[in-house]
């Protein structure tokens, strides 16, 4: 009982101190957390949402763009790409399936993609999951002005089954750019937690004939999504396309191009981490100036428990239990400032890109940082408790007479 | 109980050169015993007691406390002898200000070989009339009441042997009298023996056996020279 007597009732007596260390300790906790969480979560995430495909085919251009833009509705596309290309490769024999799309218009800052309706029936956008309707929706018919909408911009848009719209052309809003055609949401998707929720679908024929795009270009896509039968595929159209040939560009594999960007904005999170790790770093400084400016004061108090028959090393050991219940305070409040920025960043990237992260999911650092901050307080408490250790006890409990 | 032989400890003068506050060639008190010193302020008696406590180390010399050497044991062994056969009752009374007074007596038993027994230290602390005063903070006692605790906490572990520096020292004289009487009492009680170290005289003549620290401590006899 004495230890923790001891420490709890020295926390209380500098309770100010204790919480304003606290919070500088939880503040570094929940960055670094944070910091690793999403670094974690979003480069498995955007390399492994694939939505199902292996590849991309597209005009020529960089490979990450073309992946950005057809899987991922980022970025503009880099050019279009013939029908006879899109039927060429849909017919090649190391193809399984080849989903045409087609993009230029968005709704309300919300991207159209025209596509075919075996988007939705043929495809698993991840292994063993197709896409779901929403009760009552039905898909939309290739040759009518229909829609099918991303469970997420249905939500931001306010779109049900009957509802219409008018698209407005380009990938940003321009309220001047509006359509003229109407189109009649058919179906919501059931949330798949994919860039897809994001995306306004349409017949391809929609876009391709939208009033105001080029009459000439009536028959382009902008890319296709290539599911393979076999890996060995792959490397055989990388070949045919990307050494090869020189109009097309071949982006195989999906899931190694989207590590590009991730090494591409590796400086950032390195920058973010040093951030956080010299948080941390302060708040340990802060948890032993903080115990040390308090040590005088207390130094009376620590020579009565030696004058009471407590040893050096429980002296020594109370000090260094006290900064490390700080880290220990601060690091259980670092799950709170973790929960929210987390929160905040997921929400930005869900409504950025539709990839969603987990809040709830574990990975050892959410164990290594609230620890390691408990050991550097308690590293920080190393020189008040030698100062401890060394009190001297007569001449500190009283005047000699 | 407690027999001191050739005690001596300095400290450094502000000119860095020793100067001999306590030599004591010999110095007994026998188990249960009560005796009261009297001393001048500066005489070398609260150092005497910290080098029979075991607070402070001594230059040379020996002190056994109930047939255990003190000054052979190291500081661990020192500081686990103070807590299982001493009880140190202060001027200023050392009270944990941000302890409870429950709490102040829990921790004197802390330490020593029986550990916190809660239901004992509100015995001891009713004994000494605190009983309901167990979860007040010192600065909400008056200072006799401060003094009380100091007492139940160096009498929890029912020590050996008791020091008391100046126990009455901050107190009025009521309190002086009802403070000293229960010390006196608790310890007769407990058949603990009782060193007191004052400079009143009205302390000192409530003790059947008394002396003159300057006849123990040599320093302190050249001073009066």
């Amino acid at each position: 009982m004495t230890l923790p007597l001891i420490v709890y009732r020295s926390l209380r007596q500098h309770a100010l101190s204790t919480w304003v260390t606290a919070a500088g300790i939880a503040l570094a906790c929940g960055l670094l957390m944070c910091v690793w969480m999403v670094k974690t979560q979003s480069h498995a995430a955007f390399t492994q949402a694939n939505s199902g495909f292996d590849a991309v085919l597209g005009a020529r251009g960089a490979k990450l763009q073309l992946v950005l833009n057809a899987i991922f509705h980022l970025e503009a596309s880099p050019g279009n790409m013939s029908a006879a290309d899109a039927e060429a490769i849909r017919r090649h024999p190391m193809v399984k399936t080849a989903i045409p799309i087609a993009v230029g218009d968005n709704l309300r800052g919300f991207r159209i993609v025209g596509t075919v309706p075996e988007l939705f029936t043929q495809v698993e956008y991840s292994p063993g999951r197709k896409f779901i309707l929403e009760k009552g929706g039905v898909l939309f018919s290739a040759d009518q002005r229909q829609a099918v909408v991303g469970s997420f911009a249905a939500r931001r848009l306010g779109l049900a089954v009957g509802s219409t719209f008018r698209p407005y052309h380009g990938l940003s809003f321009d309220p001047k750019a509006e359509h003229a055609e109407v189109f009649t949401v058919t179906g919501v998707l059931a949330p798949t937690n994919t860039p897809a929720d994001r995306v306004v679908w349409i017949p391809i024929r929609g876009v391709q004939t939208m009033s105001g795009h080029d009459p000439k270009s009536a028959t382009d896509v902008s890319a296709v999504l290539v599911q393979l039968r076999s890996p060995a595929g792959g490397f055989m159209l990388d070949m045919m396309y990307n050494k090869q040939g020189n109009r097309l560009t071949f982006a195989y594999p999906v899931g190694a191009i989207v590590a590009e960007l991730f090494g591409k904005i590796a400086w950032f999170d390195q920058v973010l981490a040093l951030v956080a790790y010299l948080v941390a770093l302060v708040a340990a400084g802060s948890v032993l100036a903080s115990i040390y400016n308090s040590m005088s004061a207390r130094q009376r108090d620590l020579a009565i428990l030696r004058a009471l028959g407590a040893r050096r090393r429980t002296v020594f050991g109370a000090v260094l239990a006290e900064a490390a219940g700080i880290g220990l305070l601060g690091a259980v409040l670092g799950f709170a400032v973790y929960a929210a920025l987390f929160a905040g960043v997921a929400q930005l990237i869900r409504a950025q890109t539709g990839v969603v992260l987990n809040l709830a999911e574990w990975h050892p650092v959410l164990a290594i940082c609230p620890l390691g901050m408990v050991a550097g307080c308690a590293l920080g408490g190393v020189i008040p408790a030698l100062k401890a250790y060394r009190t001297p006890v007569a001449e500190t409990i009283a005047p000699v007479s | 109980m407690l027999s001191v032989s050739n005690l001596t400890k300095s400290f450094p003068s502000p000119e860095g050169a020793p100067v001999k506050v306590v030599d004591v060639a010999e110095f007994l008190l026998g188990a249960g015993e009560q005796l009261a010193l009297r001393g001048e302020s500066g005489s070398g008696k609260t150092t005497f007691l910290n080098l029979v406590a075991g607070i402070l180390a001594a230059d040379s010399g020996n002190v056994m406390i109930d047939g255990v050497e003190m000054t052979a044991l190291r500081e661990a062994g020192r500081d686990r002898l103070r807590a299982e056969k001493l009880g140190y009752i202060f001027q200023t009374f050392n009270l944990l200000q941000g302890f409870t007074v429950l709490e102040n007596v829990l921790l004197g038993m802390s330490f020593g070989p029986r550990g916190a027994d809660r239901a004992h230290a509100r015995e001891m602390l009713g004994r000494v009339g605190l009983g309901h005063r167990l979860n007040h903070y010192p600065r909400q006692l008056s200072t006799g009441q401060q003094q009380r605790v100091a007492v139940a906490r160096a009498l929890v572990n029912h020590p050996r042997l008791v020091l008391a520096d100046e126990p009455t020292g901050n107190l009025d004289r009521r309190n002086a009298r009802e403070a000293l009487a229960l010390i006196r009492e608790v310890c007769r009680e407990q058949g603990a023996a009782l060193l007191l170290v004052s400079h009143d005289e009205e302390v000192l003549g409530g003790f059947e056996l008394r002396r003159d620290f300057a006849e123990v401590n040599r320093p302190a006899l050249e001073a009066t020279r």
